[in-house]
């Protein structure tokens, strides 16, 4: 008889914890793997110093996290998404029919995008054109688009060393992989002239048309394996590399900072990338990171608002507070989001 | 007959002896040498792989289990810490960890001047901080607000060493990469090595990794298993305590009870499809059906132990089933013949004997449910979690990590030393897996029968 003793303890058990389902009391947090250390490091720093438990955060990528927060109001869905690219009008518009309709948008500094290759290789000098020369699909040559002919980087610009090109970029779920869409290969695809071949070779039917499908054209990658896209995070770029000491990878600057002895960065436009010349602008690949906060959550969730205000203090997200150190550029305006973030301001429509 | 036989020419008669093969035999013999070949080498092949697989874990994981820790007399500075001055933890509290480094900072400074070590001018007050972890200070102040009469006093404390510092200690580190490490230099691991010398850095045992919950990613070296352990531990209670009496009572009434019909046949098609399902799916439904449905939070145990039973289950069912069956029908019928009822027969007699089927089947099926990672993924499992859950039954409401999940976690991190600790954590996950399957080997020898 002792299965049906187990068969009632364990209803009786279920029925006991299920009534005893209580108020969430924890913060939980999702998004951007870019920003999950930032915040991880905030909510340990939060945890030890105030009475609220420490957050849960969780990863997912940009796009899956501002999902989660638009799949409505109530406790078991989470506060706020991490993301490390704006967030989109679909967004806003999932958010709206599952009746979450305050979200306040707060940005906690910038992130800087690095090239980086094996430590004992060459140095690499870059510009937009030659990252767009070595690894878009359709080059602009004497004139004319003809397939990326180039095999060693020396052939995208003779200023390179001659080596095999092997890139390891974001794949396209990454917030990365869009930053280094527009600024470098937009940029290059422009600055080398393939652009205005694309307009002129495009079927468009107005001015706009052929311009976007010039863009769509100019962020083509060479697909005959040059370029690869790695889907998992930056740890796999790094094995990768490790693996081939041909690679170069796309890597976030903190990333790049706690592995300065694996690896060596690369510069871009002459500009190597550190927290003071991304702060300075210099640097020209960047991007800001966000996180999201569901309003209606703030007062009923314990330590909400205490924990976005610890977020984006000057302890925490300054420039001499332990994030910058990790590697985020501190955001020049932060008195203003520290002030937004005061009086809880909801974001506006995106323009 | 004898005629015929003796006439028999005598190149008719077999030309070979018993102690010659001839061909046939010759070929069936190598063939069988060639299989024992292939068996032997199948096993070479695989105990080759798991040797290079524990010794790859072993030998990069074990390092976890020691930490480097910097042995300091520590001054507790009641006017600092405690502004008031009332002893009051409340107004305590209001000291941040901000305070504490100063504390710690000082505290390591007089030691080092105390011991006379030569420190390198270059050196800043930052980096010679930097060589503590910044979760000392969260340890002294917890240390502190516990047990505010240690204000005032000078107490020996070990704080835990930087990550950097502790890949030194371990060889992970050398002067030659803290050269190009933006994160260490050279010159403070001289100190480090001074330091060790003069007893005030050693690598001691650290119960941490084992009981302290998950840590960000500036410090490494605070990162613990202890929230997984726990998480993986309610999990698997929830999943015992649902998945078996479920199991067996489905399995009896399908063996022994159920009418041969096109229903039964149909639910045992599915069963034996829901084994077979990638537990990803099993996810996705966790996640529609506990979370978005019936509102359990999300990252809690409870609604990982609900996922891993659905999983569990068909495990469970076919093994009882098979153990069941395996009961020759003659124990049965001598039940039955002697007046017993039906599920007398069954319970006193069938089930006993099907026992050891019946838990081995089930421990495996723990066992797979223990290394899920998959679709704890969908419902909020794969998180970094620092708090420690509850008791139960309230801690299964908890926000809690597991196991395979934390490995996954680890290696996903930046900073080198987390690799270690991911080894470390796929130590405890085999440890928890051999002692698993020693329970079911020790319970299926208590209660075989032979007959």
């Amino acid at each position: 008889m002792s299965a049906m003793k187990f068969t009632v303890s364990a209803i009786a058990m279920v029925a006991a914890s299920a009534t005893g389902a209580m108020a969430r009391d924890n913060i939980q947090i999702a998004g951007s793997s870019t920003v999950l250390p930032y915040a991880t490091i905030v909510a340990e720093a939060f945890g030890e110093n105030f009475d609220f438990p420490t957050p849960v955060v969780e990863g997912g990528g940009s796009g899956g996290g501002r999902k989660k927060l638009c799949e409505g109001v109530g406790e078991n869905t989470i506060d706020i998404a991490n993301s490390s690219s704006r967030i989109k009008q679909s967004d806003i518009d999932l958010c709206a029919t599952n009746g979450v309709n305050e979200i306040m948008e707060v940005r906690i500094g910038y992130d800087g995008i690095v090239f980086a290759s094996d430590i004992n290789g060459p140095d690499f000098a870059l510009t937009p054109s030659d990252v767009y020369a070595a690894l878009g699909a359709t080059v602009a040559k004497d004139g004319a688009l003809v397939a990326n002919p180039a095999k060693t980087w020396a052939d995208a610009n003779a200023a390179l060393p001659a080596q095999q090109i092997l890139a390891f970029i974001p794949g396209t779920k990454h917030g990365t992989r869009e930053v280094f869409d527009i600024k470098l290969l937009e940029e290059g695809c422009k600055a080398t002239g393939a652009y205005d071949l694309f307009i002129a070779a495009s079927a468009g039917a107005d001015d706009d048309a052929k311009k976007e499908e010039a863009v769509a054209k100019c962020l083509e990658v060479r697909t005959d394996g040059a370029s690869v896209d790695i889907d998992g995070d930056y740890t796999e770029t790094l094995a990768r590399i490790d693996a081939n000491k041909n690679g170069v990878g796309v890597f976030g600057l903190s990333f790049y900072q706690n592995n300065t002895d694996k690896l060596k960065v690369a510069t871009i436009d002459g500009k190597i990338p550190t927290v003071e010349s991304i702060a300075a602008g210099d640097y020209p690949v960047s991007r800001p990171l966000f996180f999201y906060v569901k309003k209606a959550h703030i007062g009923v969730i314990p330590g909400l608002k205490e924990f976005i205000e610890f977020f984006v203090s000057d302890d925490m997200a300054g420039p001499e507070g332990p994030l910058a150190a990790y590697g985020l550029v501190s955001d020049p305006e932060l008195a203003k989001t520290q002030a937004d973030v005061a009086g809880e301001v909801p974001m506006g429509p995106l323009n | 007959m004898s005629d015929a036989t003796s006439q028999m020419p005598a190149a008719a008669r077999p030309k070979h002896s018993l102690f010659e093969p001839d061909a046939r035999t010759r070929r069936r013999n190598a063939a069988e040498t060639r299989f024992r070949f292939f068996g032997a080498s199948a096993i070479v092949v695989a105990v080759l792989a798991l040797v290079i697989l524990l010794a790859s874990v072993l030998g990069s994981g074990l390092g976890a289990f020691r930490q480097t820790f910097i042995h300091i007399p520590i001054t507790l500075d009641a006017t600092a810490l405690d502004k008031g001055g009332n002893r009051n933890p409340e107004d305590m509290k209001k000291v941040t960890t901000i305070g504490y480094a100063k504390i710690l900072e000082q505290g390591l400074k007089a030691a080092i001047a105390e011991k006379g070590l030569t420190v390198d001018p270059a050196l800043t007050a930052k980096q010679i901080a930097g060589l503590m972890s910044q979760d000392a200070a969260a340890q002294l102040r917890n240390q502190v607000l516990a047990d505010p009469s240690l204000l005032g006093q000078t107490i020996e404390f070990s704080a835990l060493a930087n990550g950097r510092v502790d890949g030194f200690l371990k060889g992970r580190v050398t002067l030659e990469s803290a050269a190009r490490d933006s994160n260490i230099s050279p010159a403070q691991l001289n100190l480090v090595s001074e330091m060790k010398d003069a007893g005030l850095v050693s690598l001691d045992f650290n119960p941490a990794f084992i009981t302290s919950g998950d840590a960000s990613e500036v410090r490494p070296e605070a990162a613990g298993l202890g929230v997984a352990i726990l998480g993986s531990a309610y999990m698997m209670l929830i999943v015992l305590v649902l998945s078996l009496p479920i199991g067996v009572a489905a399995s009896i009434y399908l063996e022994e009870f159920a009418p041969k019909n096109k229903l039964t046949d149909m639910i045992e098609v599915n069963i034996s499809n829901l084994a077979a399902v990638p537990s990803i799916v099993f996810g996705i439904l966790g996640l529609a059906i506990f979370i978005n449905f019936m509102g359990l939070p999300q990252s809690a145990p409870i609604v990982g132990g609900l996922v891993l039973t659905l999983m569990t289950l068909p495990t469970i069912i076919i093994a009882t089933r098979a153990a069941l069956k395996a009961v020759p029908p003659s124990i049965r019928d001598a039940a039955l013949g002697v007046g017993a009822s039906k599920m007398q027969a069954i319970f006193h007699h069938a089930l006993p004997l099907a026992m050891p089927g019946i838990l081995t089947g089930t421990i495996i099926g723990l066992a797979q449910a223990l290394g899920e990672t998959a679709p704890l993924l969908l419902i909020g499992m794969v998180a970094f979690v620092r708090e420690t859950p509850g008791a139960p039954p309230e801690g299964f409401f908890d926000p809690a990590s597991a196991l395979p999940v934390q490995v996954y976690n680890f290696t996903q991190r930046a900073d080198p030393a987390f690799v270690e600790r991911a080894s470390g954590a796929i130590i405890v996950l085999l440890v928890f897996l051999v002692i698993m399957n020693a329970v079911a080997i020790m319970l299926r020898r208590r209660f075989e029968r032979r007959w």
